[in-house]
């Protein structure tokens, strides 16, 4: 028997959060977190949860697992619990919905607002735009992000100023397309980051990079945006 | 803040509120923000209704690439050769007029995902890489593998849904995320005028209007037991035109994926044996050098899946049960997998607990992709087949995607196929849009009595004072259609699955939901997807037993060969009494000759 604690909240009965324990028999099996969740579901079907493609590309499990920030579909209960016990929350610093749901807004909001799409202002050709491998090598590490909000959730500098620092996820999202040989907004881009708050209030204390589950390095990738923003002159 | 509205205590008769759009897209994967995009770009006021965020969309687990003759890999290769492999892979019940115009107009689809952002591979001459996927040639055949699949690593679907969020945003679309169309509303010409949907945060219920209304629900894999699709694929569009009265197409034919990781279910791309790997037995030998002796591990998905059962039918599957085969990729090398193959050496890791550099695979054949849908034109009109030869338009709806059948995929889809399909499509039902409604389409506004029958499921449900468990209905559900309707089938067998999918009906009718509170309720959610299960699953087992022949990925141990005589045809499966009808596939391709039935084989 496997004992899980939940965080629990709903927004028409609860006057305030609370943690509800679950006595889970995972029948001596290593299950994901998700699994478990799932059998949660079958005691308690008001237990609320978001999840979609159960194999880690989708981004909509991420939350609070004993601590620390994963995505509940790969990681399994071994690399997890501890004394015989799971805690879940939901992914901290954004308001709850329900329960383990959070309002990601706030994080969608700061996606926007690098404009993470391809800018060109030469006409496309008749067939795609050509790209060295080499080239297309430094979008590696980049383009792999899946929005599950993880690294954000977990960066104290997101914590205070989630509406002025734009947050790991959403700068290695301004990076990708820096790094980007197609991309020719370079310019009007770093412009729209220089100042005291969207990237240098990051402080490198790489809680993003532990948390990721895709193994990206959003601290890796400010450091560039960085040296971007400061050999431009500024 | 603050919640006022509990979905429960609406009242039969109460106003709904209303939303108005002229074009309301359902589904936010790659054919729903492909058809949003060209709507959104024509001024059309336009909104993309998604059950998840965009990006969670199953589009996002799609590995391998878009097969597509860009001329890239060979610069001889031709848009042609992609639609004779195409209508092969069919086993020739593919539409041939649909697969001409996606192959021909796929290039031009590529291009434009290159141009909106989409991190592809590429070869040394900066072109798109291109891999070779199963079932593809060059000269019609004659010419040996081809290399046609167009790859962003193995993470083409993320990179191809992300691209198209992107470009979405760039272009302002206005997303409803995290809302859930529960029905849809016919006025009293049987046009469709929009949605009832449910905004999930919230729980208040919406009558959303619109003149033309897309479908673009994805798939249903979560009918069976052991699927690689996501829990998001339930077939919601299926089960909301099936409700409505309105036909499908070839539900029989599904398609189980060669190489889904034995036990977790999770896709094993065909990229990897189009890098190079292959499958063996428990003995080690290549076993598919027997069954296919051209292509080999390349051979169609159905031809292989079906290959690998027999091994495993015949005592030579590997584990401890021998209930599944062994991928061998360690051969390519740790550089090729970690550069190629990133995503897959992850997953096996994870899922598998083995490393593709020193171990193979454990895989089985594992439910993927559903080839049949609601019959569209090419503009993804939405038909009503009213004789084998003779369909109408169903005014008002369009499908694009996974839930359409236009029919590219026919019996049997080629890997890499999928995402071409949805952008082309995606892209074409936009466009008629425009045309139809340019030209003044106009339909009756609902009445009351409309919207009551559109809101009756929702109602009956939120008045349930007790019934059968949603997670326990489901589970039993999925047993039945693994286990009767999987990769070989036989008429009794399939009749007594028939027989049991009947008496679980009146457990489907009577689903007691606990939860009756309005806030992101997913127990609410997960009766009404289960519900959608159902009528997918029930279509599917009545045309399965009903096409008395092997073709594609129907195959039938009672009625072994394929039946051109009688079955050259789609199976068209009429909700009101439950009855097949046929319908002729098309073999006039706008400009070359059509591609005659051949013996097909690899």
């Amino acid at each position: 028997m496997l004992n899980v604690s939940v965080y629990r909240y709903h927004p028409e009965q609860d006057q305030k959060p609370y943690m509800q324990d679950f006595q889970v028999d995972t029948g001596g099996k290593d299950l994901m977190v998700l699994d478990v969740l799932f059998l949660l579901k079958e005691q308690d079907s008001t237990l609320t949860f978001r999840r979609s493609c159960r194999e880690g590309v989708c981004g909509s499990d991420g939350m609070n697992i004993n601590g620390v920030n994963g995505l509940a579909c790969i990681t399994p209960l071994s690399d997890c619990v501890n004394n015989g016990k799971l805690v879940l929350r939901p992914l901290p610093a954004l308001p709850v919905i329900r329960d383990l749901v959070i309002d990601m807004e706030q994080f969608y909001q700061n996606y926007e607002r690098i404009k993470p799409f391809l800018q060109n202002d030469k006409p496309a050709p008749a067939i795609e735009r050509l790209q060295s491998p080499e080239e297309r090598a430094k979008l590696d590490g980049l383009y792999e992000c899946i929005l599950c909000a993880c690294c954000s959730t977990a960066c104290p500098s997101f914590w205070w100023n989630p509406d002025k620092f734009v947050g790991p996820s959403g700068l290695l999202q301004a990076y990708r397309f820096l790094a980007d040989s197609r991309d020719t907004a370079t310019e009007e881009r770093l412009a729209e980051l220089d100042d005291p708050f969207s990237v240098f209030r990051c402080h490198g204390i790489m809680n993003c990079v532990n948390v990721c589950p895709k193994g990206l390095n959003p601290t890796k990738a400010i450091g560039h945006i960085r040296n971007m923003l400061l050999s431009r002159g500024t | 803040m603050g919640y006022p509205v509990v979905v429960g205590a609406i009242a039969m008769s109460e106003a709904l509120r209303k939303m108005s759009f002229e074009a309301i897209v359902i589904g936010g994967g790659g054919a729903g923000m492909r058809a949003a995009l060209q709507l959104t770009e024509s001024g059309l006021k336009t909104a993309c209704i998604t059950k998840v965020f965009p990006t969670r969309s199953h589009t996002v687990s799609a590995q391998g690439g878009i097969t597509c003759a860009i001329a890239s890999h060979d610069p001889n290769d031709d848009w042609r050769w992609h639609m004779y492999d195409t209508v092969k892979g069919s086993d020739y019940i593919g539409d041939q007029d649909a697969i001409e115009y996606m192959c021909s107009v796929g290039p031009q689809a590529v291009f434009e995902l290159d141009h909106m952002g989409l991190p592809f591979s590429r070869f040394e001459n900066g072109r798109i890489y291109q891999r070779p996927f199963g079932g593809q040639s060059k000269e019609f055949g004659e010419g040996g593998q081809a290399a046609r699949t167009c790859a962003a690593a193995d993470r083409t679907g993320h990179a191809l849904l992300h691209a198209l969020y992107q470009g979405n945003l760039k272009g302002g679309t206005t997303f409803l995320n995290e809302w859930y169309a529960v029905d849809l509303v016919g006025n009293d010409d049987g046009d469709v005028v929009g949605v009832v949907a449910i905004c999930i945060e919230t729980g208040e219920t919406v009558y959303i209007e619109a003149k033309a209304t897309v479908l673009a629900t994805g798939g249903a894999g979560r009918i069976y037991q052991s699927t690689t699709n996501a829990h998001i694929n339930t077939g919601d569009g299926i089960g909301m035109a099936l409700r409505m009265g309105l036909p499908v197409q070839d539900m029989e034919m599904w398609q189980f994926h060669p190489t889904g990781i034995a036990g977790a279910g999770t896709l094993v791309t065909e990229g990897c044996r189009g890098e190079g790997g292959y499958l063996i037995n428990k003995d080690g030998e290549r076993f598919m050098e027997r069954y296919a002796p051209n292509a080999k591990d390349l051979a169609g998905r159905d031809v292989v899946a079906r290959s690998m059962v027999m091994e495993i039918l015949e005592g030579r599957g590997c584990g401890e049960k021998g209930d599944h085969v062994f991928l061998k990729l360690d051969h390519l090398g740790e550089e090729v997998l970690e550069s190629r193959l990133p995503g897959i050496c992850e997953l096996s890791r994870t899922f598998a607990h083995a490393d593709p550099v020193v171990e193979p695979i454990p895989v089985v054949p594992t439910c993927h992709y559903m080839m049949g849908g609601l019959p569209t034109n090419i503009g993804g009109q939405v038909l009503y087949p009213e004789s084998e030869s003779e369909s109408r338009v169903v005014g008002g709806l369009y499908a694009c995607g996974e839930v359409a059948c236009v029919s590219v995929h026919g019996a049997n889809r080629l890997g890499g196929n999928s995402l071409l399909d949805l952008v082309v499509f995606g892209r074409a039902c936009g466009l008629q849009i425009e045309k139809s409604l340019s030209e003044g389409f106009e339909s009756k506004v609902a009445t009351q009595a409309n919207l009551d029958k559109a809101m009756a499921r929702l109602h009956k449900l939120n008045s349930s004072e007790g019934g059968e468990s949603i997670s326990a209905v489901r589970e039993e559900l999925q047993k039945i259609m693994q286990l009767y309707f999987g990769v070989f089938r036989e008429g009794e067998s399939m009749q007594k699955g028939l027989q049991l999918l009947r008496d679980l009906k009146s457990k489907i009718d009577n689903l007691h939901l606990r939860d009756k509170s309005g806030a992101f309720n997913t127990d609410r959610i997960e009766a009404l997807e289960l519900q959608n299960l159902y009528e997918v699953a029930f279509a599917t087992a009545v045309a399965a037993e009903e096409r008395k022949e092997s073709r594609g990925a129907h195959a039938r141990n009672d009625f072994t060969e394929r039946d051109d005589e009688n079955w050259l045809k789609h199976s068209i499966y009429y909700p009101q009494d439950e009855r097949i009808g046929k319908r002729d596939v098309n073999f006039k391709p706008a400009t070359l000759d059509a591609f005659p039935p051949k013996v097909r084989t690899y």
